[in-house]
Parts: C-alpha cells; structure tokens; sequence
C-alpha cells in the first residue's frame, strides 16, 4: 500500500546517517487513526517540506518527531536515537520525562501560533530555555540571544514585549526563540498560516537564510512558492500516508497521484 | 438638512472638531438628589445622639482594640497562607491524571465548601473532644510518641486551621480556573524547548495564570479579614469584632464599639486594596491594555503623513 512509499535518498554518499528517520509510523486518537504508516527520511542539511489538505495528519507527524504526541506504532528516529520509547529486553519502555525533554533539547519547534510567552521580553523569551534548560550562564545566552535578534532583524525589539509586536515580528522571535537552544533539527508548524499576507515574506525570508546555513529543516506549510525555492524534499501527505515524494520542483510541476493533483490544483 | 449641509460640510480644515456637547439634564438631577440625600443623612448621623460620637472617639484607638486589630490580621495572614498553600496543592491534585489524586481533591473541596464556615470552626473547637491525643508512629505495630491535642490544638489554632481549609476549597478552584486560563499553546512551546514540568509550571503557565488569579484571590483575602469575626464559634475571642463587643458589653454601648470595629475592618481592607492594585500590576506585564500598543507593524511609508500628532492643539 502507499504506506511504502519512501524518500528517495539523494545524495550517493550514503555516510552520515538520517536525522530523521521514520518507519511505518502510526498515530490514533481514540478510534481515529490519524497516520496510517508513515516512512521517510530527512538527511542533515536538507529541508524537507511536508504539505497536504488539512486534517492529512502533516501537523501531527510533525509534533510525534518531538513525542509532543507519543506514536502508537512503527519507529521514528531522531539523530539515530528512538523518540519517545527506549529499547530494552526486547520491549519498548516509555521514556522518563527528564529523558523526553533532553531529546526535545536539541529539536526547535515553531508553531502556528507563535505560542511567545507573553509575560516576557523578546529576549526574555529567548534567554528562558538557554539559561534554565541548558544551564547556560546569563551573560552568554543574553549575547547569543541578542545574536539571534539580530540575524531575524528585531535587535531593536528586545525589549518589547509580544503584544507590542506585529505577527510576523513574534514569528521570527519565536524562531531565534527556537534557535537560542542550538537545535539540530528544527520544525516548522505552518509557520506563516496565522499572518496576514504582507507579513508571510518577512518570515520566509528569514526560513530561507536559515535553510542556507545548513540546518536541517521540516516545515508544514502551504506555501508553495518556498517549497520550490528552498525545499530540497517535498512530501504530500493526505489522509495519513504519503502519497507522493520527490524534488519539489517536480512535484509542483508534475503530480503523479490523482489526490496529488486535485490538491494542488486547488492551492497553486 | 438639505440645503445647509454642503456649505458646513465641504472642505473639512485640519482642526480638531469642537462641538457642543449633548445637553444631560437627567445626570445633573440624578447627582443633584443623591448629593442632597447623603447630606442629610450625614446630618442627622452626626445629630442623633444614639451614635455616641463621643464613645466612638474615645474607643477607636483604645489599646485593646488596636491589639485586637492586631490578632485579627494575624488570623487574616496565616490563615490565607493555609488556604494558599492547600489551595495549590488541590489544584495541582484535581489537575492530575491520577484518579486518586483528584478524587480525593474534590472531596476535600466538596465538603468543605459545602459545609458553612461558621460549623466547620464549632467542629475544629470540638476537636480537642473527638481526638484527645495523637500518636506518631507506624500505624498498629510502632508508637514513637502521643501527644495530647489540648497541648497543641489552642483557640487560635483551631481558628486559623478552621479558616485556613474552608477558604483552602475557594482557593483551590480560583488557582484550577488561573491554570486552566492559560493556552495549551504555552505549555507546549514551554515542553517543545526541553522544560520540566516544575520549570513549565513555575516559569510559564504560573506566571500567566496570577493574572486570572490575584483579583478573586484578592477578594477572598479581603472576605477572610471579615471571616475572623466569627471566630467566636471555636471559640477564640481575641479578634477585632469579639473584643469590640465585650468592650461594648461592659459600657452597654453596642452601637459606637460596632462603628469603631467597622472603621477598623475599613481602613484594614483599604490598605490589603492598595496591596492588591500593585500585585495586578505587577502580574499584568505584557499584557496590559497601556503596555499592548502595537508598535511599528504600521510603517511610516503607509501611514499618511498628515494625520497623526500635528501641533498639539
């Protein structure tokens, strides 16, 4: 069935191993099986976009990668550790929460919704995790956040607080938020779905010069223009499978699938 | 309105619009009744002989009312940190996954927010009676040690814990309904960046759900300080209330000793206001409608340029 499907690896290189690697993987909620068997893999560096009808589980997926969702079947590996579970005797043991939250350390995550803490600065939001999670001293995450403010271009915002930002201000706040915990892998939950159309290019923009310095990256989105641009995998998901795989640029071009097409004639 | 319109309305300078205000009358007759009113009933209070103005003055600061403001402050104080401390405790219980857990939360705040407070301090005072001495120990095989509850259960104790659990069962649900407040969204980018749930809670959602929290909270202490006045069912006579009735009792004079009682619970509740404004202040950063401007999402190229801030006529 189309659970099979996999991305095709691209490089012949075939050394370093995935930094995501997902095997079958199934989620239900309740009697409603959201993934039905989903296989992929993402290779460092790459940026992988994921896009689909709402409800196609893409969202969901993503959010197993970080077992903000534990996955009910299959296996899904991060860096070559399992997520959620560890192998022992044989059996699959849930994670302790402290483990859980170190492996979720080193994967960034923005949302949809921006989720900044309100009741902090920008750069209050930035220096949380750094200083509470990786124990770092204050002097240097405020640096190293103050950085990161700079490189999505808010330096002069540190002192604001969410509410007085634009949308798209939090979004890229949220993503140096992301990056201040020096993740390997970052995840992008429809990143630009919750702006007003003028403001989408101002966090595209700042996704592509991440993409450019070779972070690994997944994004569920509905932008299409970014996937043909800065996507180096785009993968369709509908109904909990992956329907169809491959260079972006081909896909847009030229869909395969029946379900592939009828979706893509409807957002491009 | 036809022919006048088009010379008034063509060309609207830059000038601020003065216009004559809409005439009020009925506000002006309204205040003018009720100013009358207090008047007179300012008058004859400070006339009628029944309200002792004189034995008002010389009691209100009489030491041993002042003493007894005193207790009950100390009854207010502790007895709400009791209710904090328990209150959060139930929260977190009724919040948990355990069935247990937050079984035995909600019966603590079913009974004890079903039951009036004025029964609940009768029964901690006959506790002493029910339970004449608690052993330490490993239940039915080790005692290490009893002690009498006489010894430890005083009047005032008994007050405080009386106090402290009803208004816990409050408490508890004005914490739950703070927490729940707070956007799942929150405390899944608080988890998403590898914190604990102790960090989650004391860093992210708390912080945010003392915004919901403080102005009941805050209520409910206010309420407490007069809740001590029936500190008498334990019974515990120290308070500001028991104590301006005994005064009374002796001079045969309930009514100044009930108004310098009154000015006192007044002025104490004035003061735990202020303390309480500072708190939602404080809580509010962030969000507050003065601090929520938003700022540049307006650029100057889109803006007009003539119509914000001209000279500040």
């Amino acid at each position: 069935m189309s659970s099979q499907h996999t991305v095709e690896q691209t490089r012949p290189d075939q050394v370093r191993q995935p930094m995501v690697r997902a095997q079958n993987v199934r989620k239900s909620f309740g009697s409603v099986e959201v993934l039905k068997g989903i296989s992929l893999e993402v290779q460092p560096s790459e940026v992988m976009c994921l896009v689909g009808p709402s409800g196609s589980g893409k969202s969901t997926f993503l959010r197993c990668i970080n077992h903000l969702e534990a996955v009910n079947g299959g296996r899904l590996y991060v860096d070559g550790t399992l997520v959620g579970y560890e192998e022992r005797g044989g059996r699959l043991h849930e994670l302790h929460p402290r483990h859980a939250a170190a492996q979720r350390r080193d994967i960034g995550m923005v949302f949809q919704r921006f989720n900044l803490f309100p009741h902090m600065t920008a750069l209050g939001n930035i220096v949380e995790a750094p200083i509470r999670v990786r124990k770092e001293s204050k002097r240097s995450a405020v640096a190293n956040g103050r950085e990161l403010l700079e490189r999505v271009g808010l330096a002069a915002h540190e002192l604001s607080y969410p509410a007085q930002l634009s949308g798209g201000q939090q979004q890229r706040v949220a993503i140096a938020r992301a990056l201040a915990m020096r993740p390997k892998l970052m995840l992008f939950d429809e990143p630009t779905s919750a702006l007003d159309p003028e403001l989408v290019g101002e966090v595209l923009d700042v996704m592509r010069s991440l993409a450019e310095t070779g972070m690994t990256m997944i994004v569920v989105t509905h932008e299409m223009g970014f996937a043909r641009e800065v996507g180096d995998h785009l993968v369709f998901i509908d109904d909990g499978v992956v329907v169809e795989a491959g260079d972006p640029r081909s896909v847009l071009a030229d869909p395969q699938h029946e379900r592939t097409k009828s979706f893509l004639s409807k957002v491009l | 309105m036809s022919q006048g319109d088009k010379d008034v309305l063509t060309e609207p300078g830059d000038e601020r619009i003065s216009a004559v205000p809409l005439p009020r009358p009925g506000r002006w007759v309204a205040a003018a009744v009720i100013l009358v009113l207090l008047a007179l009933f300012l008058y004859g209070a400070a006339t009628n002989s029944a309200y002792q103005w004189t034995t008002y003055w010389q009691y209100l600061f009489d030491q041993r009312i002042a003493q007894a403001a005193l207790v009950t402050i100390e009854l207010t104080v502790i007895a709400m940190t009791i209710a904090l401390v328990v209150g959060v405790a139930s929260a977190v219980m009724r919040l948990s996954d355990n069935p247990v857990l937050s079984g035995v939360a909600w019966l603590y705040i079913w009974i004890f927010r079903g039951t009036p407070v004025y029964v609940q301090l009768v029964f901690w005072g006959l506790l002493t009676s029910i339970y004449q001495e608690v052993d330490l120990g490993i239940p039915f095989m080790v005692q290490f040690t009893s002690l009498s509850t006489e010894s430890w259960l005083t009047p005032f104790a008994a007050a405080v814990i009386g106090l402290g659990l009803n208004q816990g069962a409050y408490t508890a649900e004005i914490i739950r309904a703070g927490v729940s407040s707070v956007d799942d969204g929150q405390r899944e980018a608080s988890v998403a960046l590898g914190m604990s749930w102790s960090q989650t809670t004391g860093r992210i959602v708390f912080p945010q759900a003392m915004r919901v929290i403080i102005p009941p909270f805050g209520n409910e202490f206010i309420g407490m300080l007069k809740t001590t006045s029936l500190v008498i069912a334990v019974p515990f006579t120290g308070d500001l209330y028991t104590q301006s009735q005994q005064i009374a009792a002796v001079l045969y004079r309930p009514i100044p000793l009930l108004l310098v009682a009154s000015t006192w619970y007044l002025a104490i509740t004035t003061v735990l206001m202020v303390g309480q404004h500072y708190l939602e202040k404080r809580f509010s950063r962030g969000v507050a409608g003065g601090a929520a401007r938003v700022k540049d999402s307006v650029t100057p190229t889109d803006a007009p340029a003539e119509l914000p801030l001209r000279d500040g006529r």
